[in-house]
């Protein structure tokens, strides 16, 4: 359990970062509230590694930029279809396997083809993902692969699926 | 070079505003529930972080920079799971993705695109669903 002082310690951060007070009768809320969030943590079991992968974040914050540059292209894509007088749609659902092999990676990946726009993961079972698309070619195996991998890296650290 | 932080702040949160309404326009164009989640992702992603970039910009470095930054991050990683469980709702209950090319405007209201309950999912072949 070295994740509870982890997490102890990042609430009451948390706390003061959204409050930014320190009147006794306020600090006695404080106390209730993180020792709440800590409870209702516990209850839920999701205090551990899964749950703080602070050990990832090197690798995760790089991620992250990828994906916003991703994210401000496919918001472009899908606003073209959005206003176009005439534009035309072709949604397509296609099946897509992941590299990644941890549970971590692999919701992060799903997570990621979700928000962006124009394509929404519907179903993961195993290592495969159900994915609808806004545009049938924009949605090819292939386009997916280099998210995949990006999304292994920084979640897994792995090279290659055993 | 307050005044300047004002006016892009502002800009940036009108932008965000305008990327919201289209949005709501795909919602109400597009053929079925699947695609209007796609459209609804253009709020969420682009519109939330234009709308609260603008925010911070305005704000100037102060703690309330770091709770625009918090909202933020919570839009981020909760949206997804929305979308996900929506999408996933819909697709348990057997609601059939209109697959193919459809052209939004051309006679068919988007209340009258149902989608083909005699089709199930398909991958590679081609087929026009456009009425």
């Amino acid at each position: 359990m070295t994740y509870l002082p982890g997490l102890l310690v990042a609430l009451i951060a948390f706390w003061f970062a959204l409050s930014g007070l320190t009147s006794p009768y306020f600090l006695v809320l404080a106390v209730v509230a993180v020792l709440l969030a800590l409870w209702l943590s516990a209850r839920l079991g999701v205090i551990g590694r899964d749950a703080s992968p602070y050990h990832r974040l090197p690798l995760l914050l790089p991620y992250v930029a990828w994906l916003l540059g991703q994210i401000v292209k496919s918001n472009i894509a899908v606003i073209a279809r959005v206003v176009g007088p005439r534009s035309a749609i072709d949604p397509a659902m296609v099946s897509i396997k992941t590299k990644a092999h941890t549970e971590l990676g692999k919701a992060l990946f799903a997570n990621s083809i979700t928000l962006t726009p124009g394509t929404v993961t519907v179903d993961v079972d195993g290592d495969a993902l159900k994915v609808h698309a806004l545009v049938r070619e924009n949605a090819t195996p292939a386009s997916f692969d280099q998210m995949d991998r990006r999304a292994a890296r920084a979640a897994d650290g792995a090279k290659r699926k055993g | 070079m307050g005044d300047v932080l004002h006016v892009v702040g502002g800009g940036l949160v009108v932008a965000g505003a305008l990327l919201t309404l289209l949005g709501g326009v795909g919602v109400l164009r597009f053929p079925d529930v699947y695609t209007r989640i796609h459209a609804a992702s253009l709020t969420d992603t682009g519109g939330a972080t234009l709308v609260l970039l603008g925010l911070a910009l305005i704000s100037g470095l102060t703690l309330e920079t770091l709770k625009l930054g918090f909202v933020w991050a919570f839009v981020m990683l909760t949206t997804p799971a929305a979308a996900n469980a929506l999408a996933n709702a819909a697709f348990s209950a057997g609601h059939t993705p209109r697959i193919g090319a459809f052209q939004i405007m051309k006679g068919v209201a988007a209340s009258e695109a149902r989608p083909d309950t005699q089709r199930r999912e398909t991958s590679d072949d081609d087929e026009s669903a456009a009425p």
